[in-house]
C-alpha cells in the first residue's frame, strides 16, 4: 500500500514539476543548458590540457598555435616522470603516510567524540571547546615552533616527525560527537540498563548507528592528508619521506627551464588516484562536508 | 535492536547508576587524552611560542633566540614588503571569498533546476576541490604559460595578446586568484546546494502565487533562507583562503619582483624558511592570527545578531 501513495505522491511532483519548468519557459531552459556546457567547458579544459600535453613529444610542446591533439603521441612523459624522478618513493611515502595518518586521527577523532558526547565528566564543555578552538588556529603558523621542536628531536626526514604534528583531531571530533548527540537517549538509556559497559556502548550501539559519519569523515580525512603540503615541504628533503605533491615541486625545480612533458605526465598521475576515489565515493564525502555545515 | 524496544528508563536514578561517574571519569580522561595532548604541544604550544619569538632575533638552526624587544614589530609596520603582502592578502581573499560564493550560489541555484545532465555537471564541479593544491598549481602554471599556455593559444585565435602572467606582479596574483577559485568552487557550490534542497520550498511557491518578482523572491525569500549558509561559509572560506601556500608556493614562490603574489602566510614561510629570520616570521604569524580571530569574532557576532533576527 506504501508504494502505491509513494507512487501517486512521485507522480503528484513530477506534474508540478513540470508546471513548474513551463513557468520558466524555453528561453531560461536555452540559458540553464548554455550556463551547464560553459562550467563543463571551464572545469574540464584546462584538465584536458594537462592530459594532452603529457602525451605530446617535446618539440610539439613548444608549437605556436599549440596542437590540440597530439601529433605525435607518445608515452615519453611518463616514462620520464616515473623513473627520471623516484616517482615509486613518493607515491610509497603518500601511502604510508596518508593511511597511518587517516587511522590515527579516525581513531582519535571517534574516541575524543565518544567521550564528549555520550560519557559525563565534570568540565566536559571546556574540553570540548578546548578542542574545537583547534579550528582557529591554522596551520602554517604553528610551522615556525613546530619545525623548531622536532628537528631538535632529529626527526626530520622521518615519518614520525610528518605524521605525529599533524595527528590532533578537531574536525572529525565535532563532525562525530554531532553525529553521537543525534542517537536517540532512549536508546543509549536502554543499552546500559541492559548492562552495556560504556566501551561495548560505543562498540555495538554508537558506532554501528554512524556509519555514514563515520565513512564521511574517514573519506575527508583521506583526502586532505593525501594533500596535505606544507608540512611535508617543510620535513622532507628529498625522497626518502617526500610526499606525491612534494616530489611534483622538486621535478619542478629540479630543471633549470620546466620540462613541461614528464612535469605534465607526473601530475596527471598524481591526480588521478584521488580523482578515482572521488567518483566512487563523492556521495559520502559530500554528506560529511554538508553535515559540518548544516549543525555549525 | 531489541534494546530499543524497552521502556523508557524510569524517573531518578536506578541505583547501578551511583558507582558509575567515577570509573566513567577515568575512562573519558583516557580516550581523550592522547587528542589533547597532540593539540596542546603542537597546535597551542606553537601558538604561544611564536609571541615569545616574536620578541626575538633568531635563525631556526639555531640554539638561542636573542630578545630584542618589539623591534620585529617596528620593522615589519615599517617594511615596504609588508604592506605589499597586506594589500595582497586582502585582495586575494576579498576576491576569492567573494567570487566563490556568488558564483557558488548562483550555479546551486543552476543545477537545483531539472535540467538533464545536471548530475554530472555537478560531479565535475566539485571534482577539482579533491585534488591537491600542488598539482592544480602545477597544471595551472603551464595552462597560463605566457609562452606555450592554453590562455595565451585561446587569446591568439581570437587576436587579443595576454600578459605575461609570470612577470608582471598584477597579473600574477590575479593568475593565482583564478587558480584557488577554480580548485576550490565546488565547496561553496556543494554547501549551497544542500542548503537549497533542505530549505522549505513553499514559501517560494506561496510567494510566487502572490505575483512576486523573480528578484524580490531571490532577495526576500531565498536569500533570508540562506543567511546561516552564508555565514558558515563566509567563516570556513575566509579561513582556507588565508590559508593558502601550495598553489602560491608551486606557481610563483611568492613571486615575482620578490612578494608579488605573496600573502602573509606565505611570508611567514619566507621570512622563517628562506631568509632564516624566524623570530621575523613569528611576528608576522602572531599579527596574522590576531587579524584572523578579530575578523572570525565579528563574524560569529554578525552570525548570532542574524540568527536572533
Amino acid at each position: 500500500m506504501s508504494t502505491m501513495t509513494k507512487r501517486i505522491r512521485a507522480r503528484r511532483t513530477e506534474v508540478h514539476n513540470a508546471e513548474a519548468m513551463s513557468h520558466s519557459g524555453p528561453a531560461l531552459k536555452t540559458f540553464g543548458y548554455l550556463a551547464m556546457v560553459i562550467t563543463l567547458l571551464v572545469v574540464a579544459v584546462p584538465l584536458f590540457w594537462v592530459v594532452v600535453t603529457s602525451f605530446k613529444q617535446r618539440p610539439d610542446i613548444f608549437t605556436q598555435p599549440a596542437e590540440w591533439w597530439p601529433k605525435h603521441p607518445t608515452t615519453d612523459g611518463y616514462h620520464n616522470a616515473v623513473f627520471g624522478i623516484p616517482f615509486g618513493s613518493y607515491l610509497r611515502n603518500s601511502l604510508i603516510i596518508t593511511g597511518v595518518l587517516s587511522a590515527t586521527k579516525i581513531v582519535l577523532g571517534v574516541l575524543s567524540a565518544y567521550a564528549l558526547s555520550l560519557l559525563r565528566f565534570p568540565g566536559r564543555n571546556l574540553v570540548f571547546i578546548v578542542v574545537i578552538a583547534a579550528l582557529m588556529v591554522p596551520n602554517q603558523i604553528t610551522v615556525i615552533s613546530n619545525y623548531a621542536l622536532v628537528s631538535q628531536l632529529g626527526w626530520r626526514n622521518t615519518f614520525q616527525g610528518i605524521i605525529i604534528p599533524l595527528a590532533g583531531v578537531a574536525f572529525g571530533t565535532f563532525l562525530m560527537r554531532n553525529q553521537f548527540l543525534s542517537i536517540p537517549t532512549e536508546i543509549i538509556e536502554a543499552a546500559r540498563l541492559d548492562g552495556a559497559g560504556p566501551l561495548k556502548l560505543l562498540w555495538r550501539v554508537a558506532l554501528p548507528m554512524s556509519w555514514p559519519t563515520l565513512v564521511a569523515f574517514s573519506i575527508i580525512t583521506i583526502v586532505n592528508e593525501w594533500n596535505e603540503y606544507l608540512w611535508p615541504f617543510l620535513m622532507s628533503d628529498d625522497s626518502r619521506t617526500g610526499t606525491l605533491p612534494v616530489g611534483l615541486t622538486l621535478l619542478q625545480t629540479t630543471d633549470g627551464i620546466t620540462n613541461w612533458g614528464p612535469v605534465m605526465a607526473a601530475t596527471v598521475l598524481a591526480m588521478l588516484p584521488v580523482l578515482i576515489v572521488f567518483l566512487v565515493l563523492q556521495r559520502h564525502m559530500i554528506k560529511g562536508l554538508t553535515a559540518g555545515a548544516v549543525k555549525g | 535492536m531489541t534494546s530499543a524496544a524497552v521502556p523508557p528508563a524510569p524517573v531518578g536514578d536506578p541505583p547501578r547508576r551511583r558507582g558509575r561517574p567515577i570509573g566513567e571519569w577515568t575512562l573519558a580522561g583516557l580516550l581523550l587524552l592522547p587528542n589533547l595532548v597532540l593539540l596542546v604541544v603542537f597546535t597551542y604550544r606553537p601558538l604561544i611560542d611564536n609571541v615569545r619569538l616574536s620578541f626575538t632575533s633568531w635563525n631556526i638552526s639555531a640554539p638561542v633566540a636573542h630578545y630584542i624587544g618589539t623591534a620585529n614589530y617596528v620593522r615589519w609596520w615599517h617594511d615596504p614588503n609588508s604592506h605589499q603582502v597586506l594589500i595582497n592578502t586582502v585582495v586575494f581573499t576579498v576576491a576569492t571569498v567573494g567570487v566563490s560564493m556568488v558564483l557558488g550560489l548562483a550555479l546551486a541555484m543552476l543545477l537545483d533546476q531539472k535540467l538533464r545532465g545536471r548530475n554530472i555537471v555537478r560531479s565535475v564541479l566539485f571534482a577539482p576541490f579533491v585534488i591537491s593544491g600542488a598539482a592544480v598549481g602545477i597544471a595551472f602554471q603551464f595552462v597560463f604559460d605566457p609562452n606555450f599556455g592554453l590562455i595565451r593559444d585561446l587569446a591568439q585565435r581570437v587576436g587579443v595578446t595576454v600578459p605575461d602572467f609570470y612577470q608582471q606582479p598584477h597579473w600574477a596574483l590575479f593568475m593565482v586568484t583564478v587558480t584557488y577559485i577554480w580548485k576550490n568552487l565546488g565547496y561553496t557550490f556543494v554547501i549551497y546546494l544542500a542548503a537549497l534542497q533542505g530549505r522549505r520550498a513553499d514559501l517560494d511557491e506561496a510567494a510566487e502565487i502572490d505575483g512576486a518578482s523573480p528578484w524580490r523572491r531571490f532577495t526576500k525569500v531565498l536569500l533570508p533562507q540562506l543567511r546561516p549558509t552564508t555565514y558558515f561559509l563566509s567563516i570556513t572560506v575566509l579561513l582556507n583562503s588565508v590559508q593558502v601556500f601550495d598553489i602560491i608556493n608551486v606557481m610563483t614562490r611568492g613571486g615575482p619582483q620578490g612578494y608579488g603574489t605573496a600573502t602573509m602566510v606565505y611570508q611567514v614561510y619566507k621570512e622563517t624558511f628562506v631568509n632564516s629570520q624566524a623570530g621575523y616570521g613569528a611576528t608576522i604569524a602572531t599579527i596574522m592570527f590576531v587579524f584572523l580571530l578579530v575578523v572570525t569574532l565579528v563574524q560569529v557576532r554578525l552570525m548570532d545578531r542574524g540568527r536572533q533576527t
